[in-house]
């Protein structure tokens, strides 16, 4: 492997640990203020049972979303640099606008609302956890308007250097910018599939509990409704907008939606592919089997409509390029990862559909609790959202491939010059072995507190004062 | 005034906030295996800091995107050019920062002892790193003419660079060990109190080496002739202040003169280096400037007003958040960490 690929690796390895972290803040932190704003209004003391344990799992969780985020805010300069001088213009605004309006209010406010409980009045400490959730959620809106601008790029003015090459790229308007059509429905997509990961999480990590029969029944039962509302809510969410970004993938990234399905010829009407067995290298199918003209109904809502092929798009991109890139340049990215990342994606949500709806039903019959074959896939089906998330990021990075920002720069030209092999090598392995300690250190702490419960949590830690054990004795 | 020069005003004012507070966020780190003896007493030392260190190294994040923002190429060359330092500084800061939330989670003795030395080490070396850094932009490095670093990890480490890592160590240190006299109460106030005059003389006589070496080792005098001017004078005073107050036992003034200190000091140093960003070694003409590496007017112009609105929310409620947690802890506070 030279410098790029290792630095696409280590790009790829931070980015999906970042994100592995990332939507259970987002999705946990709203289900945390919900559940102190229902102690708030209630004065039941189980509600504050629940932000706080629900919150403890929420600060282990944070923790690592931090500081893997320190690493995505300096790697654009560090591997990635040739990218920065051509895009910064554009690309650094929200980023640095990211840190400005929503790092400082989480992080200001996680300490208020972690070491407040005492300290302040009842509506200031619910206010802080809100504004956590506010800043979180905000975070996500810029990074991804930043994303965006990479998968679609809009507001930009072109600068040619003296040699008559494209140099860079520099703002021309903030607005369009801002008002990406990517980022309209990529982050509704984002923020809803963090409700749904949150919402996985309680139920499973309940019904785990549900099902030892621990004392603690009437607490994950309410948690449990809770998180099954919040679920369906989120997952239903995540599936409509998701179609809506298919239909805009169509449009923007033609390429990315052919690879996702494996479609190497273009179709009119076009067939949705259940499994395609393809030759990437002879750029043709080998086995298929396809649903006629579900693929145009996704894409247009009607029955036909082209939909392009992966060959024909490779022609026409070839020609449109070539007097920057060359004839023969290649435009395909990896068409097998894709095609499965975005089973795994779609086929994860539809079981997360399942579960919620069943769950529903029960709920609603006040029979969650009762059936146990159905809590006990329960906390399996936590995995579900960490590979939908995980697989879509996949989808999405990849699929723009060879494009590190679409139509304008390859991935190849903006890797920065300088950095040797051996330099991204070991921060690649160095980062790695952090990481991999880390996310043990990480499981351990969550399965210990997850297990533990409500009931312990009150005499431990949080809270815990000497002076008031002494009075104890 | 242009833009571009208000941006690097503005990003001298992110450094300075960085610097200030989370160089006594640093000192407390490093000092805690030194200032508390046991479980407690560093539970206690931690506590100190744990609403606020976040907040306080998003200083560093904003420092970081502002760069991105308004100076691309500055980001683009620093960031590439200094890799390895920096793939160390972020090392340090993950633990570092991981640490402060897991040590107390778990009561294994090894557990907590395990994530104590790595507060020490995530806080020292960053400590150290950051002056090293910041020497190396007025110092020089190797910078072709497509703004590419062309040196390596060793060119960055020279004697001027290193004085200037120490420098801000043990600053760093001092700062930490007047902030825990301030917070806390008992036996770690006592040895915190103990410690830092200490400290004081050690950090004087670091300042006096780098004085000398700013005239030693870069081009001071070409820039400002043998007088340097009323900043790094007035930094000086109130460095000699802070010994006086030392002694007097009034460590609120100790504090906020160390305060003044860093503050001019860093803003002398940005002062030095205007209206450069990066100094190439190579030749004169590759410097990064504030005109060369800069964003375009419209990117400063929105960047201007997001700042203009956002910056002094953000300074009303972080200090806010101060004014919460204003009160000293004890070994029988309530304790989070
Ligand atoms: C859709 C959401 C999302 C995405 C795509 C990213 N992040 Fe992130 N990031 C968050 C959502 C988030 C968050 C939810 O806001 C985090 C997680 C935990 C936290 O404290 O904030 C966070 C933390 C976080 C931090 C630490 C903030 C602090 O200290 O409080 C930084 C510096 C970044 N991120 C930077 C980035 C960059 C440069 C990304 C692009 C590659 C990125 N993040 C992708
Ligand atoms: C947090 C969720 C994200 C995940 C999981 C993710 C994942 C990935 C992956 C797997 C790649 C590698 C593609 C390849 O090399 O073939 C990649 C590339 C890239 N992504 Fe993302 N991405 C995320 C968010 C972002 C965001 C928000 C940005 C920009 C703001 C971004 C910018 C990039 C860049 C610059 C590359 C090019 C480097 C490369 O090709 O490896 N990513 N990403
Ligand atoms: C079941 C139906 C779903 C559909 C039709 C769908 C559709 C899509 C599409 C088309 C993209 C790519 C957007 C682009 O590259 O422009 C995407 C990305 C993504 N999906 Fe899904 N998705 C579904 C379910 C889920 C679920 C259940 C989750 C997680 C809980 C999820 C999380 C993500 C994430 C994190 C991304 C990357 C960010 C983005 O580009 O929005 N998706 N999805």
């Amino acid at each position: 492997m030279d410098a790029l690929d290792l630095a696409r690796l280590q790009f790829a390895v931070t980015t999906v640990y970042h994100f592995f972290f990332v939507p259970l803040t987002l999705g946990l932190s709203i289900l945390v203020a919900i559940m102190q704003t229902l102690w708030y209004r209630t004065n039941n003391p189980v509600y504050k049972q629940m932000a706080k344990f629900w919150g403890k799992l929420f600060i282990i969780n944070f923790a690592l979303g931090v500081v893997t985020g320190l690493v995505q805010e300096f790697q654009f300069g560090m591997n990635w640099s040739e990218y920065s001088r051509f895009m910064g213009d554009i690309f650094g605004a929200p980023l640095a606008i990211e840190a400005l309006l929503a790092f400082y209010l989480e992080s200001t406010f996680i300490g208020v609302w972690v070491f407040g409980w005492d300290r302040l009045p009842k509506g200031v400490h619910l206010a802080s956890i809100w504004l956590v959730a506010l800043g979180s959620n905000i975070s996500a809106l810029w990074i991804l308007i930043a994303n965006s601008f990479m998968q679609q790029p809009v507001g930009y003015r072109e600068v040619v250097g003296a040699d008559g090459v494209l140099a860079k790229v520099e703002m021309d308007n903030f607005l369009d910018v801002v008002t990406n059509p990517n980022v309209l429905v990529q982050f509704p997509h984002v923020l809803a599939a963090g409700v749904a990961t949150a919402a996985f999480f309680v139920l499973g990590i309940s019904a785990w509990h549900l099902l030892r029969q621990t004392n603690d029944r009437d607490f994950f039962a309410r948690s449990a409704r809770i998180a099954t509302v919040y679920g369906l809510v989120g997952i239903v969410l995540v599936i409509i907008v998701g179609h809506s970004q298919a239909q805009h993938m169509v449009e923007t990234q033609p390429m990315k939606m052919a690879a996702a399905e494996g479609l190497f010829e273009s179709e009119d009407p076009a067939s949705f592919s259940l499994l395609t067995i393809g030759d990437w290298e002879q750029r043709e199918e080998v086995f298929s089997i396809r649903i006629p003209k579900l693929l145009s109904l996704l894409s247009y809502n009607r029955l036909e409509g082209e939909v392009q092929g992966i060959n024909n798009l490779q022609d026409q991109y070839a020609a449109q390029y070539a007097d920057r890139y060359g004839e023969d340049a290649d435009y395909r990215p990896p068409v097998a990862v894709i095609y499965w990342s975005f089973r795994a994606m779609v086929g994860a949500g539809s079981l997360m559909l399942l579960l919620a709806v069943v769950g529903l039903y029960l709920v609603l019959r006040d029979e969650l609790t009762r059936v146990p074959r159905f809590l006990k896939l329960l906390p399996f089906a936590i995995a579900l959202p960490y590979i939908a998330n995980t697989a879509g990021w996949i989808m999405t990075e990849m699929g723009r491939q060879p494009w590190i920002v679409f139509g304008l720069q390859r991935t190849e030209e903006a890797v920065s010059p300088n950095v040797s092999t051996a330099m991204v090598a070991f921060s690649l392995v160095a980062f790695s072995v952090v990481y991999g300690v880390l996310m043990v250190a990480d499981a351990y702490l969550l399965a210990k507190f997850a297990r533990r419960g409500p009931r312990d949590d009150e005499s431990d830690a949080p809270g815990e004062s000497v002076s008031a054990l002494a009075a104890a004795k | 005034m242009e833009l571009q020069d208000l941006w690097f005003g503005l990003i001298a004012i992110l450094f300075i906030g960085f610097f200030f507070l989370e160089g006594f966020d640093y000192g407390v780190g490093m000092l805690l295996p030194f200032l508390g003896k046991n479980d407690r007493e560093r539970r206690v030392i931690i506590n100190t800091i744990g609403p606020v260190w976040d907040a306080n190294e998003v200083w560093m994040i904003t420092a970081g995107g502002a760069i991105f923002a308004a100076f691309p190429q500055w980001y683009a060359t620093m960031f590439s050019g200094f890799y390895l330092a920096l793939v160390f500084i972020l090392l340090a800061l993950i633990v570092r920062g991981v640490a402060f939330e897991f040590r107390s989670k778990d009561e294994n003795p090894r557990w907590r002892a395990t994530w104590d030395w790595a507060i020490f080490f995530g806080s020292a070396l960053p400590a150290l790193l950051w002056g090293v850094a910041f020497g190396n932009l007025v110092k020089g490095t190797p910078i072709n003419a497509e703004m590419t670093f062309t040196g390596n990890l060793l060119d960055l480490l020279s004697p001027y660079t290193l004085i200037a890592g120490a420098a801000g160590f043990v600053v760093f240190l001092l700062q930490g060990a007047i902030f825990l006299s301030l917070k806390t109460d008992g036996v770690i106030r006592r040895r915190a109190e103990a410690l830092a005059p200490t400290l004081w003389i050690v950090v004087v006589a670091v300042a006096a080496v780098l004085a000398i070496a700013n005239y030693a080792y870069i081009n001071i005098f070409d820039k400002i002739g043998v007088n340097p001017g009323v900043m790094p004078v007035a930094s000086s005073a109130a460095l000699l202040a802070v010994g006086y107050y030392l002694r007097q036992k009034q460590f609120g003034w100790a504090f906020a003169l160390t305060g003044v200190t860093i503050l001019l000091s860093v803003a002398t140093f940005f002062w030095f280096l205007y209206p450069n960003v990066m100094v190439s070694s190579t030749n004169e003409a590759f410097n990064l400037t504030v005109n060369n590496a800069a964003a375009s007017q419209k990117t400063l112009e929105v960047m201007t007003v997001v700042a203009l609105v956002f910056v002094p929310i953000v300074l009303i409620y972080q200090g806010w958040s101060y004014w919460v947690f204003r009160k000293r802890l004890t070994a029988d506070s309530s304790l989070e960490y």
